[in-house]
Protein backbone atom coordinates (compact mmCIF):
# COMPACT_ATOMS: atom_id res chain seq x y z
CA UNK A 1 0.00 0.00 0.00
CA UNK A 2 0.94 3.34 -0.49
CA UNK A 3 1.79 5.30 2.35
CA UNK A 4 -0.49 7.96 3.30
CA UNK A 5 0.96 11.44 2.46
CA UNK A 6 0.53 14.26 4.68
CA UNK A 7 -2.14 17.22 3.36
CA UNK A 8 0.04 19.20 0.62
CA UNK A 9 2.23 16.39 -0.08
CA UNK A 10 3.51 16.31 -3.72
CA UNK A 11 4.34 12.74 -5.05
CA UNK A 12 5.56 11.02 -8.05
CA UNK A 13 2.73 9.98 -10.44
CA UNK A 14 4.29 7.67 -13.28
CA UNK A 15 2.09 6.45 -16.30
CA UNK A 16 2.06 6.10 -19.80
CA UNK A 17 0.71 9.02 -22.17
CA UNK A 18 0.72 8.65 -25.83
CA UNK A 19 2.63 5.89 -25.72
CA UNK A 20 5.41 6.93 -23.51
CA UNK A 21 6.05 6.54 -20.00
CA UNK A 22 5.96 9.98 -17.73
CA UNK A 23 6.89 10.78 -14.48
CA UNK A 24 5.28 14.13 -12.70
CA UNK A 25 5.72 14.79 -9.33
CA UNK A 26 1.72 16.09 -8.29
CA UNK A 27 -1.08 16.88 -5.15
CA UNK A 28 -2.81 13.40 -6.00
CA UNK A 29 -6.08 15.44 -6.21
CA UNK A 30 -4.44 18.15 -9.14
CA UNK A 31 -7.06 17.14 -11.82
CA UNK A 32 -5.81 14.83 -14.89
CA UNK A 33 -6.91 17.83 -17.15
CA UNK A 34 -4.43 20.23 -15.57
CA UNK A 35 -1.41 17.51 -14.99
CA UNK A 36 -1.73 16.81 -19.20
CA UNK A 37 -2.21 20.44 -20.27
CA UNK A 38 0.13 22.27 -17.38
CA UNK A 39 2.87 19.54 -16.87
CA UNK A 40 2.92 18.16 -20.13
CA UNK A 41 2.19 20.80 -22.45
CA UNK A 42 -0.12 18.70 -24.09
CA UNK A 43 -2.80 21.01 -24.80
CA UNK A 44 -5.12 19.57 -27.32
CA UNK A 45 -7.06 18.45 -24.14
CA UNK A 46 -9.58 21.51 -24.05
CA UNK A 47 -11.46 22.46 -20.36
CA UNK A 48 -14.79 23.52 -21.14
CA UNK A 49 -17.40 23.21 -18.23
CA UNK A 50 -14.91 21.81 -15.17
CA UNK A 51 -17.59 19.46 -14.30
CA UNK A 52 -18.35 16.32 -16.64
CA UNK A 53 -21.04 17.97 -18.71
CA UNK A 54 -19.49 19.09 -21.82
CA UNK A 55 -16.71 16.46 -22.72
CA UNK A 56 -14.29 18.83 -23.86
CA UNK A 57 -11.40 17.60 -22.07
CA UNK A 58 -12.25 13.94 -22.88
CA UNK A 59 -9.39 11.46 -23.19
CA UNK A 60 -8.99 7.77 -22.88
CA UNK A 61 -7.79 6.25 -20.20
CA UNK A 62 -6.51 2.20 -20.19
CA UNK A 63 -8.59 2.27 -23.63
CA UNK A 64 -12.01 4.29 -22.27
CA UNK A 65 -13.17 7.39 -22.93
CA UNK A 66 -13.47 9.62 -19.33
CA UNK A 67 -13.77 13.16 -18.83
CA UNK A 68 -10.30 14.49 -17.54
CA UNK A 69 -11.52 16.89 -15.32
CA UNK A 70 -12.92 14.35 -12.89
CA UNK A 71 -9.94 12.06 -12.97
CA UNK A 72 -7.37 12.44 -10.22
CA UNK A 73 -4.16 12.13 -11.03
CA UNK A 74 -3.65 10.12 -8.30
CA UNK A 75 -5.91 7.26 -9.70
CA UNK A 76 -4.33 7.29 -12.85
CA UNK A 77 -1.04 5.89 -11.03
CA UNK A 78 0.14 3.81 -13.99
CA UNK A 79 -2.74 4.26 -16.43
CA UNK A 80 -2.43 4.54 -20.35
CA UNK A 81 -3.68 8.10 -21.43
CA UNK A 82 -4.19 8.52 -24.63
CA UNK A 83 -5.30 12.00 -25.79
CA UNK A 84 -6.09 14.20 -29.20
CA UNK A 85 -2.48 14.72 -30.00
CA UNK A 86 -1.60 10.61 -29.40
CA UNK A 87 -4.69 9.90 -31.43
CA UNK A 88 -3.44 11.12 -34.36
CA UNK A 89 -1.31 8.19 -35.39
CA UNK A 90 -4.42 5.53 -34.17
CA UNK A 91 -6.05 3.39 -37.47
CA UNK A 92 -9.10 4.93 -37.27
CA UNK A 93 -7.68 8.39 -37.40
CA UNK A 94 -7.59 8.88 -40.98
CA UNK A 95 -11.13 8.14 -41.95
CA UNK A 96 -12.17 9.90 -39.11
CA UNK A 97 -9.89 13.11 -39.81
CA UNK A 98 -10.83 13.67 -43.99
CA UNK A 99 -14.90 13.19 -42.93
CA UNK A 100 -14.62 15.61 -39.79
CA UNK A 101 -13.21 18.03 -42.48
CA UNK A 102 -15.43 16.82 -45.38
CA UNK A 103 -18.85 17.08 -43.36
CA UNK A 104 -18.06 20.21 -41.43
CA UNK A 105 -18.05 18.82 -38.18
CA UNK A 106 -15.40 21.30 -36.78
CA UNK A 107 -15.81 24.67 -36.55
CA UNK A 108 -14.16 26.92 -33.73
CA UNK A 109 -12.57 23.89 -32.38
CA UNK A 110 -13.10 23.88 -28.49
CA UNK A 111 -15.28 20.39 -28.95
CA UNK A 112 -13.07 18.70 -31.53
CA UNK A 113 -10.28 17.05 -29.55
CA UNK A 114 -13.37 15.39 -27.42
CA UNK A 115 -15.35 14.54 -30.29
CA UNK A 116 -12.70 13.38 -32.41
CA UNK A 117 -12.21 10.56 -28.87
CA UNK A 118 -15.50 9.95 -28.57
CA UNK A 119 -15.89 9.40 -31.79
CA UNK A 120 -12.91 6.71 -32.09
CA UNK A 121 -14.29 4.85 -28.58
CA UNK A 122 -17.87 4.60 -30.45
CA UNK A 123 -16.22 2.94 -33.67
CA UNK A 124 -13.53 1.08 -31.76
CA UNK A 125 -17.15 -0.65 -29.86
CA UNK A 126 -19.17 -0.32 -32.91
CA UNK A 127 -17.25 -0.12 -36.76
CA UNK A 128 -20.99 0.36 -38.46
CA UNK A 129 -23.41 2.56 -35.92
CA UNK A 130 -26.66 3.74 -36.55
CA UNK A 131 -27.98 7.08 -36.04
CA UNK A 132 -28.91 6.31 -32.73
CA UNK A 133 -25.85 4.73 -31.67
CA UNK A 134 -23.36 7.78 -32.74
CA UNK A 135 -25.98 10.09 -31.28
CA UNK A 136 -25.93 8.22 -27.50
CA UNK A 137 -21.83 8.10 -28.00
CA UNK A 138 -21.39 11.25 -28.32
CA UNK A 139 -24.55 12.69 -26.54
CA UNK A 140 -21.29 13.81 -23.66
CA UNK A 141 -19.97 16.10 -26.19
CA UNK A 142 -21.72 19.03 -26.61
CA UNK A 143 -21.17 21.23 -29.40
CA UNK A 144 -22.09 25.44 -29.39
CA UNK A 145 -21.01 25.92 -33.50
CA UNK A 146 -22.34 23.03 -35.70
CA UNK A 147 -25.59 21.98 -34.35
CA UNK A 148 -24.42 18.35 -33.99
CA UNK A 149 -25.54 17.10 -37.40
CA UNK A 150 -22.37 17.92 -39.67
CA UNK A 151 -20.87 15.98 -36.66
CA UNK A 152 -22.83 12.89 -36.78
CA UNK A 153 -23.07 12.65 -40.24
CA UNK A 154 -19.13 12.88 -40.21
CA UNK A 155 -19.33 10.44 -37.66
CA UNK A 156 -21.35 7.98 -40.13
CA UNK A 157 -19.39 8.96 -42.98
CA UNK A 158 -15.94 7.75 -41.38
CA UNK A 159 -17.91 4.55 -40.52
CA UNK A 160 -18.43 3.56 -43.82
CA UNK A 161 -15.00 4.87 -45.26
CA UNK A 162 -13.73 2.54 -43.09
CA UNK A 163 -16.04 -0.29 -44.12
CA UNK A 164 -15.40 0.39 -47.87
CA UNK A 165 -11.83 0.03 -47.34
CA UNK B 1 -13.92 29.36 -6.04
CA UNK B 2 -11.79 26.26 -7.29
CA UNK B 3 -10.47 23.80 -4.87
CA UNK B 4 -6.73 24.08 -3.89
CA UNK B 5 -5.34 20.10 -4.56
CA UNK B 6 -2.66 21.33 -1.93
CA UNK B 7 -5.52 21.12 0.82
CA UNK B 8 -6.69 17.51 0.01
CA UNK B 9 -4.67 14.10 0.77
CA UNK B 10 -5.40 11.22 -1.69
CA UNK B 11 -4.76 7.49 -0.58
CA UNK B 12 -4.59 4.88 -2.40
CA UNK B 13 -4.85 1.69 -0.32
CA UNK B 14 -5.29 -0.73 -3.30
CA UNK B 15 -6.95 -3.99 -1.33
CA UNK B 16 -10.48 -3.89 0.37
CA UNK B 17 -8.26 -4.62 4.15
CA UNK B 18 -6.51 -1.92 4.05
CA UNK B 19 -9.93 0.68 2.98
CA UNK B 20 -11.51 -0.54 6.50
CA UNK B 21 -8.31 -0.68 8.29
CA UNK B 22 -8.05 3.22 7.42
CA UNK B 23 -12.13 3.88 7.51
CA UNK B 24 -11.88 2.13 10.92
CA UNK B 25 -9.15 3.81 12.19
CA UNK B 26 -10.56 7.83 11.64
CA UNK B 27 -14.24 7.05 10.78
CA UNK B 28 -15.42 10.41 10.19
CA UNK B 29 -12.39 11.73 8.40
CA UNK B 30 -12.74 9.75 5.40
CA UNK B 31 -14.48 9.84 1.92
CA UNK B 32 -14.41 7.53 -0.41
CA UNK B 33 -14.00 8.12 -4.28
CA UNK B 34 -14.30 5.51 -6.81
CA UNK B 35 -14.88 6.87 -10.86
CA UNK B 36 -15.28 10.54 -9.17
CA UNK B 37 -18.30 11.69 -11.35
CA UNK B 38 -19.75 13.30 -8.37
CA UNK B 39 -17.07 13.76 -5.81
CA UNK B 40 -14.32 15.80 -8.08
CA UNK B 41 -17.70 17.86 -9.26
CA UNK B 42 -17.98 18.93 -5.74
CA UNK B 43 -14.15 19.56 -5.67
CA UNK B 44 -13.39 21.25 -8.63
CA UNK B 45 -16.29 23.99 -7.34
CA UNK B 46 -14.68 23.89 -4.21
CA UNK B 47 -17.89 22.50 -2.50
CA UNK B 48 -16.26 19.24 -1.17
CA UNK B 49 -16.11 19.68 2.67
CA UNK B 50 -14.23 16.44 3.30
CA UNK B 51 -10.22 16.76 2.34
CA UNK B 52 -9.40 12.70 3.01
CA UNK B 53 -10.22 10.94 0.55
CA UNK B 54 -9.68 7.17 -0.47
CA UNK B 55 -9.65 6.00 -3.75
CA UNK B 56 -11.30 2.35 -3.82
CA UNK B 57 -11.40 2.70 -7.98
CA UNK B 58 -8.85 0.36 -8.06
CA UNK B 59 -10.26 -2.16 -5.74
CA UNK B 60 -10.72 -5.22 -7.41
CA UNK B 61 -13.49 -7.33 -4.96
CA UNK B 62 -15.52 -3.83 -6.08
CA UNK B 63 -15.37 -5.03 -9.78
CA UNK B 64 -16.85 -7.85 -9.93
CA UNK B 65 -20.03 -8.86 -11.36
CA UNK B 66 -21.05 -12.83 -9.88
CA UNK B 67 -23.74 -14.80 -11.50
CA UNK B 68 -25.10 -17.53 -8.88
CA UNK B 69 -28.23 -19.88 -9.42
CA UNK B 70 -30.27 -17.22 -7.47
CA UNK B 71 -29.01 -14.17 -7.29
CA UNK B 72 -26.81 -12.02 -9.07
CA UNK B 73 -24.36 -10.17 -7.13
CA UNK B 74 -22.42 -6.57 -8.50
CA UNK B 75 -19.66 -4.92 -7.12
CA UNK B 76 -20.83 -1.48 -5.78
CA UNK B 77 -17.78 -0.03 -7.90
CA UNK B 78 -18.77 -1.48 -10.98
CA UNK B 79 -19.40 1.02 -13.72
CA UNK B 80 -22.62 1.97 -15.72
CA UNK B 81 -20.98 0.42 -18.77
CA UNK B 82 -20.21 -2.74 -17.35
CA UNK B 83 -23.91 -2.92 -16.14
CA UNK B 84 -25.09 -2.20 -19.60
CA UNK B 85 -22.39 -4.84 -21.45
CA UNK B 86 -23.17 -7.73 -18.68
CA UNK B 87 -25.79 -10.07 -20.54
CA UNK B 88 -26.99 -10.98 -17.23
CA UNK B 89 -27.70 -7.80 -16.25
CA UNK B 90 -29.19 -7.16 -19.66
CA UNK B 91 -31.44 -10.19 -20.02
CA UNK B 92 -32.80 -10.24 -16.44
CA UNK B 93 -33.18 -6.93 -15.00
CA UNK B 94 -33.18 -4.56 -18.07
CA UNK B 95 -34.76 -2.05 -16.29
CA UNK B 96 -31.00 -1.52 -14.46
CA UNK B 97 -29.45 -1.58 -17.86
CA UNK B 98 -31.84 1.07 -19.19
CA UNK B 99 -31.39 2.97 -16.26
CA UNK B 100 -27.15 2.95 -16.68
CA UNK B 101 -27.88 3.84 -20.06
CA UNK B 102 -29.63 7.14 -18.88
CA UNK B 103 -26.86 8.24 -16.66
CA UNK B 104 -24.85 11.24 -18.08
CA UNK B 105 -22.99 9.99 -21.47
CA UNK B 106 -20.78 7.36 -22.28
CA UNK B 107 -17.41 8.99 -20.48
CA UNK B 108 -19.57 9.37 -17.34
CA UNK B 109 -20.68 5.75 -17.86
CA UNK B 110 -17.18 4.41 -17.68
CA UNK B 111 -16.31 5.99 -14.52
CA UNK B 112 -19.71 5.96 -12.87
CA UNK B 113 -20.87 3.33 -10.11
CA UNK B 114 -23.42 2.09 -8.81
CA UNK B 115 -22.68 2.19 -5.10
CA UNK B 116 -21.30 5.43 -5.68
CA UNK B 117 -25.39 6.37 -6.98
CA UNK B 118 -26.38 4.38 -3.67
CA UNK B 119 -23.78 6.42 -1.49
CA UNK B 120 -24.62 9.79 -3.05
CA UNK B 121 -28.15 9.43 -2.34
CA UNK B 122 -30.19 11.63 -4.77
CA UNK B 123 -33.77 11.43 -5.07
CA UNK B 124 -33.28 12.05 -8.53
CA UNK B 125 -30.74 9.03 -9.37
CA UNK B 126 -32.11 6.29 -12.28
CA UNK B 127 -30.58 3.59 -10.93
CA UNK B 128 -32.49 3.66 -7.52
CA UNK B 129 -35.92 3.06 -8.49
CA UNK B 130 -34.58 -0.55 -10.61
CA UNK B 131 -33.18 -1.40 -7.63
CA UNK B 132 -36.21 -0.52 -5.05
CA UNK B 133 -38.39 -2.79 -7.80
CA UNK B 134 -35.72 -5.92 -8.02
CA UNK B 135 -35.56 -6.27 -4.14
CA UNK B 136 -31.80 -5.00 -4.02
CA UNK B 137 -29.91 -6.13 -1.05
CA UNK B 138 -26.37 -4.44 0.07
CA UNK B 139 -23.82 -6.05 1.56
CA UNK B 140 -22.34 -3.61 3.86
CA UNK B 141 -18.69 -4.10 5.27
CA UNK B 142 -16.33 -2.81 8.09
CA UNK B 143 -13.39 -4.66 10.08
CA UNK B 144 -16.03 -5.54 12.39
CA UNK B 145 -17.71 -7.67 9.75
CA UNK B 146 -20.91 -7.89 7.08
CA UNK B 147 -23.89 -7.40 7.09
CA UNK B 148 -26.66 -7.71 4.83
CA UNK B 149 -29.48 -4.65 4.46
CA UNK B 150 -32.41 -4.62 2.34
CA UNK B 151 -32.24 -1.39 -0.08
CA UNK B 152 -35.56 -0.45 0.47
CA UNK B 153 -33.96 0.67 4.17
CA UNK B 154 -31.02 2.12 3.13
CA UNK B 155 -32.49 5.77 2.80
CA UNK B 156 -33.60 7.05 5.79
CA UNK B 157 -34.21 10.73 4.75
CA UNK B 158 -32.94 13.58 2.04
CA UNK B 159 -29.42 12.36 1.77
CA UNK B 160 -29.16 10.72 4.56
CA UNK B 161 -28.69 6.80 4.55
CA UNK B 162 -27.78 3.90 6.89
CA UNK B 163 -24.52 3.31 6.51
CA UNK B 164 -22.02 3.71 9.39
CA UNK B 165 -19.04 6.00 9.26
CA UNK B 166 -16.64 3.07 8.96
CA UNK B 167 -18.57 0.87 6.64
CA UNK B 168 -18.68 0.86 2.83
CA UNK B 169 -21.53 -0.85 0.31
CA UNK B 170 -19.42 -4.24 -1.23
CA UNK B 171 -21.76 -4.95 -3.19
CA UNK B 172 -25.77 -5.48 -4.18
CA UNK B 173 -27.51 -8.47 -4.81
CA UNK B 174 -30.78 -9.14 -6.95
CA UNK B 175 -32.74 -12.22 -6.41
CA UNK B 176 -32.73 -13.81 -9.97
CA UNK B 177 -36.77 -13.85 -9.74
CA UNK B 178 -38.00 -11.55 -11.93
CA UNK B 179 -37.17 -12.40 -15.98
CA UNK B 180 -40.82 -13.38 -16.69
CA UNK B 181 -42.16 -10.42 -15.32
CA UNK B 182 -43.44 -7.27 -17.91
CA UNK B 183 -41.22 -4.72 -17.05
CA UNK B 184 -41.28 -0.68 -18.38
CA UNK B 185 -39.35 2.43 -17.78
CA UNK B 186 -39.93 5.58 -18.56
CA UNK B 187 -37.53 9.05 -17.41
CA UNK B 188 -38.97 12.59 -18.25
CA UNK B 189 -36.25 15.49 -18.28
CA UNK B 190 -35.59 17.96 -20.23
CA UNK B 191 -33.58 16.48 -23.29
CA UNK B 192 -32.72 12.92 -23.73
CA UNK B 193 -29.36 12.84 -23.15
CA UNK B 194 -27.41 14.02 -19.81
CA UNK B 195 -30.30 15.34 -18.45
CA UNK B 196 -31.31 15.12 -14.79
CA UNK B 197 -34.96 13.35 -14.33
CA UNK B 198 -37.74 15.35 -13.24
CA UNK B 199 -39.58 12.14 -12.84
CA UNK B 200 -38.61 8.41 -13.34
CA UNK B 201 -40.23 5.29 -13.08
CA UNK B 202 -39.13 1.73 -13.03
CA UNK B 203 -42.08 -0.74 -13.11
CA UNK B 204 -42.49 -4.77 -13.22
CA UNK B 205 -45.55 -6.45 -13.41
CA UNK B 206 -47.21 -9.67 -13.72
CA UNK B 207 -51.15 -10.86 -14.50
CA UNK B 208 -52.23 -14.56 -13.94
CA UNK B 209 -55.79 -15.01 -15.40
CA UNK B 210 -56.66 -11.73 -16.06
CA UNK B 211 -55.71 -10.09 -12.75
CA UNK B 212 -52.73 -8.36 -11.51
CA UNK B 213 -50.92 -11.25 -9.76
CA UNK B 214 -47.81 -8.91 -8.78
CA UNK B 215 -46.73 -5.27 -9.13
CA UNK B 216 -43.79 -3.18 -7.82
CA UNK B 217 -43.36 0.02 -8.50
CA UNK B 218 -40.61 2.57 -7.99
CA UNK B 219 -40.29 6.97 -8.44
CA UNK B 220 -37.56 8.81 -8.59
CA UNK B 221 -37.03 12.44 -7.98
CA UNK B 222 -40.90 12.86 -6.10
CA UNK B 223 -39.59 12.57 -2.31
CA UNK B 224 -36.69 13.35 -0.35
CA UNK B 225 -35.65 9.91 -1.12
CA UNK B 226 -36.68 6.78 -4.25
CA UNK B 227 -39.70 5.82 -3.65
CA UNK B 228 -41.71 2.77 -3.72
CA UNK B 229 -44.96 3.03 -4.36
CA UNK B 230 -46.57 0.48 -1.58
CA UNK B 231 -49.73 1.65 -1.04
CA UNK B 232 -50.25 1.94 -4.94
CA UNK B 233 -49.24 -1.78 -5.60
CA UNK B 234 -51.73 -3.16 -2.25
CA UNK B 235 -54.70 -1.71 -4.25
CA UNK B 236 -53.87 -2.65 -7.75
CA UNK B 237 -52.64 -6.47 -6.53
CA UNK B 238 -55.40 -9.06 -7.52
CA UNK B 239 -57.11 -6.32 -9.59
CA UNK B 240 -58.51 -6.55 -13.19
CA UNK B 241 -56.53 -3.69 -15.10
CA UNK B 242 -59.38 -1.61 -16.32
CA UNK B 243 -59.74 2.07 -16.92
CA UNK B 244 -61.79 3.05 -13.25
CA UNK B 245 -58.73 0.86 -11.36
CA UNK B 246 -56.05 3.11 -13.27
CA UNK B 247 -57.62 5.98 -12.64
CA UNK B 248 -57.79 4.97 -9.05
CA UNK B 249 -53.76 3.87 -8.90
CA UNK B 250 -53.43 7.33 -10.81
CA UNK B 251 -54.58 9.34 -7.26
CA UNK B 252 -53.31 7.01 -5.06
CA UNK B 253 -49.86 7.36 -6.68
CA UNK B 254 -50.57 10.90 -6.38
CA UNK B 255 -51.05 10.85 -2.58
CA UNK B 256 -48.22 8.52 -1.55
CA UNK B 257 -45.78 10.88 -3.47
CA UNK B 258 -44.01 14.15 -1.65
CA UNK B 259 -42.85 16.25 -4.71
CA UNK B 260 -41.55 19.50 -4.55
CA UNK B 261 -40.43 22.59 -6.61
CA UNK B 262 -37.18 23.18 -7.31
CA UNK B 263 -34.70 24.16 -10.25
CA UNK B 264 -35.83 21.02 -13.09
CA UNK B 265 -39.32 20.79 -12.27
CA UNK B 266 -42.30 21.84 -9.66
CA UNK B 267 -44.37 20.31 -7.48
CA UNK B 268 -47.51 20.07 -9.39
CA UNK B 269 -46.06 19.30 -12.52
CA UNK B 270 -44.12 16.61 -10.79
CA UNK B 271 -47.21 14.98 -9.69
CA UNK B 272 -49.37 14.67 -12.59
CA UNK B 273 -46.48 13.56 -14.74
CA UNK B 274 -46.08 10.78 -12.20
CA UNK B 275 -49.54 9.99 -12.05
CA UNK B 276 -49.54 9.49 -16.25
CA UNK B 277 -46.55 6.94 -15.90
CA UNK B 278 -48.08 4.49 -13.38
CA UNK B 279 -51.33 4.99 -15.71
CA UNK B 280 -49.47 4.47 -18.62
CA UNK B 281 -47.20 1.22 -17.52
CA UNK B 282 -50.74 0.24 -16.13
CA UNK B 283 -52.29 0.28 -20.31
CA UNK B 284 -48.74 -1.46 -21.22
CA UNK B 285 -49.15 -3.65 -18.56
CA UNK B 286 -52.79 -4.70 -19.80
CA UNK B 287 -51.90 -5.14 -23.06
CA UNK B 288 -48.77 -7.60 -22.30
CA UNK B 289 -51.46 -9.64 -20.19
CA UNK B 290 -53.66 -9.75 -23.58
CA UNK B 291 -50.72 -11.03 -25.59
CA UNK B 292 -49.95 -13.92 -22.80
Amino acid sequence: MNPSPATGAKSEVSFIVNGHTKKVLAYPMERLLDVLRNELELTGTKEGCGEGECGSCSVLLDGMLVNSCLVPIGQAIGASIVTIEGISTHALMNPVREAFLECGGAQCGICTPGMILAAVHLLEKKPEPDLADIREGLAGNLCRCTGYMQIFEAVASAARRRVAK
Amino acid sequence: MRADPTEYRLVSPGNLQAVLSLLSGEPAQWLLIAGGTDVMVLYSAGKLPNRNLINIWNIPELRQIDVLPDRISIGAACTYTALREHEIVSREFPLLATAASWTGGIANQNRGTLGGNIANASPAADSLPALLVYDAELTLISVRGERRLPYRHFHSGYKQTALAADELIQDISLPRRFAGYFSHTRKVGARNAQAISKVCLAALGQIANGTIRDVRLALGSVAPVPLRLNETERLLTGKKIDSSLIETARKSAVNEIRPIDDIRSTARYRAAVAGNLVAEFLEKLAAAGMDA
